[in-house]
């Protein structure tokens, strides 16, 4: 409750900063959910009833998306939470059954686990579905060896509220096909997020979305259907959906249409980090993607299993701490990926994504002399290749 | 030089460069292997010697004579003076390459009677015992914030010293033991024993009890480091520890007086106050010389508004014992840099961290020939290491204007290695070498710094973007906003280069290691405005540098985005 609250003040003193910034700058800012009424107009209600139209000469699209509930589950909806609810639960969840394998399943389930809690993860297939799978599956290792259990292969079919106040999950394992209960205090639905555009009434405007994702269609320059109708952000089809991105995207996009520029936004080679327990932070192609793109004769992949210094005193387990460069075997060796597992996931990858928006080489990144000791070093210290077929353990000091 | 040898009965192979049509190619592949650009330039059994001159003086001093002997006529291929990090990895470079090599370590006691055992200052009384503590500092300061994250616990959480260096020590004997057992399964001699020069190619090698054994060796490279300075004052040797002391000393220090505003200094005081000491800082002028000194500043007064005291332009002239024990008490009389003030305290524990000495000076090395700076002791070197004398190398931070850092050390031991027995041509690149300062805010930089930087490209041609940040994980825990800092300096005259990096901030050096290797592939400032962040990071805060200094915009935080 205490850390329910903590968090929650500092969102909402974000929020403020927010109103404050628009004001500031004299946006004027409309708390109503709008929709098209025609290509140049939306319309809303306010909260009082009244409603609203308004006129624009271009219109930017950045509803970003909602968690999925999975209506065909019974109960799924009356009785499951999704990351929309559990940052502002005002008691603890309790024991928890988290359905899905995104990074948000994970990484809920990560400190959900880590503060104390009797925490469940049930994945259909397979974990991190897009990222590097070898990495995937140490995340997960990790997890479980840190008292996060899984239930692999498996699928909710119901769930129940029993006279208790519990609820009760049934699934299906699809290997055995047999059918399993459990009962739980809260079911967190982590399995993807939509775009709510069918609310938006976007046919009004002759604005195409994909039939599969119900996502918006748009061009290099972030322009949809309309010409003078724009989308970025989580509501785009095809695009990372990540913040920094998104925040890209719109200051690059007002620069084109008012600002005289013609910069596009690149999305290679964009990085990212998964909070989980053990952290991950990676740029560039996975492993299977450069070979897929590649061919396995031409990727040429450096590992290192090593052992963070803080690790060591307080005894605890680097088994999963890992860090590949995935390159093109051709001299001078291009990086096109690195994955890094261990603490601080994030701050490790950023400047290496710099280095390979640089064009950086495995010649180069060996030439950088290391900062010692932190984990980082491992990334410039990386020499043997899973080619080689040698044991990637790595000890300290050279 | 070829009669010189014909009057030795020497037979030469002589390739004559004028009379060869790649001749000038030859000559400056033999530029960038030797450095010489003249002819003759001669190499004997593969050590290169040099020109004319420097092939008489070889032939004056019985250099010359020596290296006509056969090989077989050495006990080694290479003998390595000193088991740090550069010599280690110089050695096992070399081991991998199938070479013959020894290895002679030995610590020579502190004065306060410390010694260790294999791997030199860095594993031993250097980054590795250093930033466990740091790390251990880190760890209470967590504590502090845990509970405004939710976190409940009764008891007053304090910090039991004993209990903290057994652990490190442990850990540090486990790396010694591993760096044994490495150098073992690679066939490296390793002999505990203190190297001197006696004669030309030949070592005195003198163990703990006085025997003294000799060995012989047609390449030498010298990695013996260095030790902390002691002031030359009153009691400074009989109550002073140093560095050198302090990550095995088997008693809490108590209060503490730091003397020196180094690295060390400020790291060790950091980390002393972070386990709840009470410490100060002796400073004689600046803090941090040769870094950047707006981020020094910033360091420094981060450690003031956390408890540490600073006394400002002082220096210790006598240091007294009032009392014996563990720790005892101890009575230091301090004067004024700019007058007449004096000034008194009383401390547990006095830490002097004003510099340390290269071990160059009682290891024979004025038998061989070998030049170093007499006023500092530091070895000047050619940019392949080579010492003044040809069959002779040196590594580490006893080599003059070479940063003075572990990596630094392991890197160019490994590559010397190679260019003297793998026929490799590569040099260690000391090119915008990274580095992090382990102070409870921790400074990472790598590049230039901003008054070095202005000299250099002068103020106009710079651009200098800057801004204060407020890392995630310090918000709720009630944490300052506005201190943690970060600044790109970028030169206009090539594309906006980046050519200085400086981040205060936490897991400093985790965010600097990527952007050094950035810089290593020319990175500019477009191509920081062109990459996405990682968000929420501290690393991030890069990728979005708006202000610049020369705008005179605030770079005070409200939000996020």
């Amino acid at each position: 409750r205490k850390m329910a609250e903590a968090v929650q003040n500092h969102v909402k003193s974000l929020n403020w900063g927010h109103r404050v910034q628009l004001q500031d700058r004299k946006v004027k800012y409309f708390n109503i959910k709008a929709s098209f009424v025609d290509e140049h107009t939306v319309c809303g209600v306010a909260k009082g009833g009244k409603e609203i139209l308004l006129s624009a000469d271009h219109i930017i699209i950045a509803t970003g998306g909602r968690p999925r509930y999975p209506t065909h589950i019974e109960g799924a909806l009356e009785y499951g939470i999704t990351s929309d609810d559990i940052f502002w639960l005002k008691e603890s969840p309790g024991k928890t059954l988290v359905v899905g394998a995104s990074y948000v399943a994970l990484e809920c389930a990560g400190f959900l686990t880590g503060i104390g809690l009797d925490t469940t993860v049930m994945i259909r297939s397979i974990p991190l579905r897009g990222f590097d799978q070898q990495m995937s599956s140490m995340v997960i290792e990790h997890m479980e060896s840190h008292g996060t259990q899984f239930l692999r292969g498996c699928a909710p079919s119901r769930v129940s509220r029993l006279p208790d106040g519990h609820l009760q999950v049934t699934w299906e394992d699809r290997t055995t096909g047999k059918e399993d209960t459990g009962t739980f205090d809260t079911v967190l639905w982590a399995i993807g997020r939509v775009p709510d555009t069918r609310s938006l009434n976007l046919e009004k405007a002759g604005v195409d979305t994909s039939p599969d994702t119900q996502k918006i269609l748009v061009d290099s320059r972030e322009g949809t259907s309309v010409p003078h109708i724009y989308a970025i952000g989580d509501v785009v089809e095809g695009r990372p959906e990540l913040t920094p991105t998104a925040i890209m995207a719109g200051r690059l996009l007002v620069q084109r249409l008012f600002g005289g520029s013609s910069d596009l936004m690149d999305y290679d080679n964009v990085p990212t980090t998964v909070f989980t327990p053990l952290e991950y932070g990676c740029v560039g192609l996975s492993e299977e993607e450069a070979v897929a793109r590649h061919g396995q004769e031409h990727v040429e992949v450096y590992h290192a299993h090593y052992k963070p210094l803080e690790f060591t005193v307080a005894g605890r387990d680097a088994s999963q701490c890992y860090v590949k460069m995935v390159c093109l075997r051709e001299p001078p060796q291009l990086v096109l990926g690195l994955h890094f597992l261990g603490p601080n996931a994030g701050e490790v990858t950023q400047g290496f994504a710099l280095g390979i928006k640089c064009g950086a080489s495995y010649e180069q990144v060996m030439r950088t002399v290391g900062i010692h000791p932190t984990c980082s070093e491992e990334v410039v210290k990386l020499r043997i290749s899973k080619r080689s077929g040698l044991d990637p353990t790595v000890t300290g000091c050279g | 030089v070829k009669e010189l040898f014909s009057s030795l009965g020497v037979e030469c192979n002589v390739l004559e460069l004028d009379q060869v049509d790649d001749g000038a190619k030859i000559q400056e592949v033999l530029s960038e292997i030797t450095n010489q650009k003249t002819v003759p330039n001669v190499f004997v059994n593969k050590v290169h010697v040099g020109g004319c001159d420097q092939t008489f003086q070889a032939y004056q001093s019985g250099l010359l004579q020596k290296l006509l002997q056969e090989d077989s006529a050495y006990d080694y291929d290479l003998i390595i003076v000193g088991g740090g990090s550069g010599g280690l990895s110089c050695a096992k470079e070399a081991a991998i390459l199938g070479k013959k090599v020894m290895v002679l370590d030995f610590v020579v006691p502190s004065p306060q009677g410390t010694s260790w055992g294999l791997g030199g200052t860095c594993v031993n009384v250097g980054c590795i015992p250093k930033k466990l503590m740091h790390q251990a500092a880190l760890l209470g300061q967590a504590l502090c914030d845990s509970r405004k994250f939710g976190w409940e616990y009764d008891q007053q959480v304090k910090h039991n010293w004993e209990t903290m260096t057994k652990a490190i020590q442990n850990h540090i004997s486990s790396l010694n033991w591993g760096y044994r057992l490495s150098l073992r399964e690679k066939a490296v001699a390793y002999v505990n024993s203190y190297g001197e020069f006696v004669e030309h190619h030949k070592i005195k090698a003198t163990n703990k009890k006085g025997q003294e054994t000799y060995y012989t060796a047609a390449q030498f490279v010298i990695a013996t480091g260095e030790r902390p300075r002691y002031l030359g004052i009153q009691g400074d040797k009989e109550y002073c520890i140093t560095s050198d002391d302090l990550f095995s000393l088997p008693y809490c220090p108590g209060k503490t007086l730091v003397v020196g505003a180094s690295y060390v200094a400020l790291e060790c005081a950091g980390f002393l106050a972070g386990f709840g000491l009470d410490v100060t800082v002796m400073v004689r002028s600046i803090l941090l010389r040769g870094f950047d000194q707006e981020m020094a500043e910033k360091v420094g007064s981060y450690m003031e508004q956390h408890g540490v005291k600073f006394l400002r332009k002082f220096i210790p002239v006598m240091i007294q014992q009032l009392e014996k024990g563990s720790p005892g008490k101890l009575k230091v009389l301090a004067k004024s840099t700019e007058g007449t003030e004096t000034i008194e305290g009383v401390y547990n524990t006095v830490l002097l961290a004003i510099g340390r000495d290269s071990c160059t000076r009682k290891i024979g090395l004025e038998k061989i020939g070998v030049k170093i700076n007499e006023k500092s002791g530091k070895i000047p070197v050619n940019d392949v290491e080579q010492t003044s004398v040809p069959y002779v190398c040196a590594v580490g931070d006893i080599l003059e204007g070479k940063p003075e850092l572990t990596p630094v050390a392991i890197q160019s031991g490994k590559l010397l290695a190679r260019r003297l027995f793998g026929a490799s041509l590569e040099k260690c690149d000391y090119i915008n070498v990274p580095t992090t300062v382990f102070t409870p805010l921790e400074y990472g930089c790598c590049g230039l710094a901003e008054e070095k930087a202005i000299e250099v490209y002068k103020k106009e041609n710079l651009e200098i973007y800057h801004t204060l940040f407020w890392p995630l994980e310090w918000t709720v825990a009630g944490r300052e906003n506005n201190t943690c800092y970060a600044k790109i300096i970028c030169n206009k005259l090539d594309h906006d280069r980046v050519i200085g990096f400086h981040i205060l901030g936490p897991n400093a050096g985790e965010v600097t290691q990527g952007f050094a290797a950035a810089m290593k592939c020319g990175l500019t400032k477009q191509l920081l405005d062109d990459t996405i962040g990682i968000h929420p990071t501290c690393g991030e805060v890069f990728t979005t540098l708006e202000i610049t200094k020369s705008s005179g915009l605030d770079v005070t935080q409200k939000g996020c985005g």
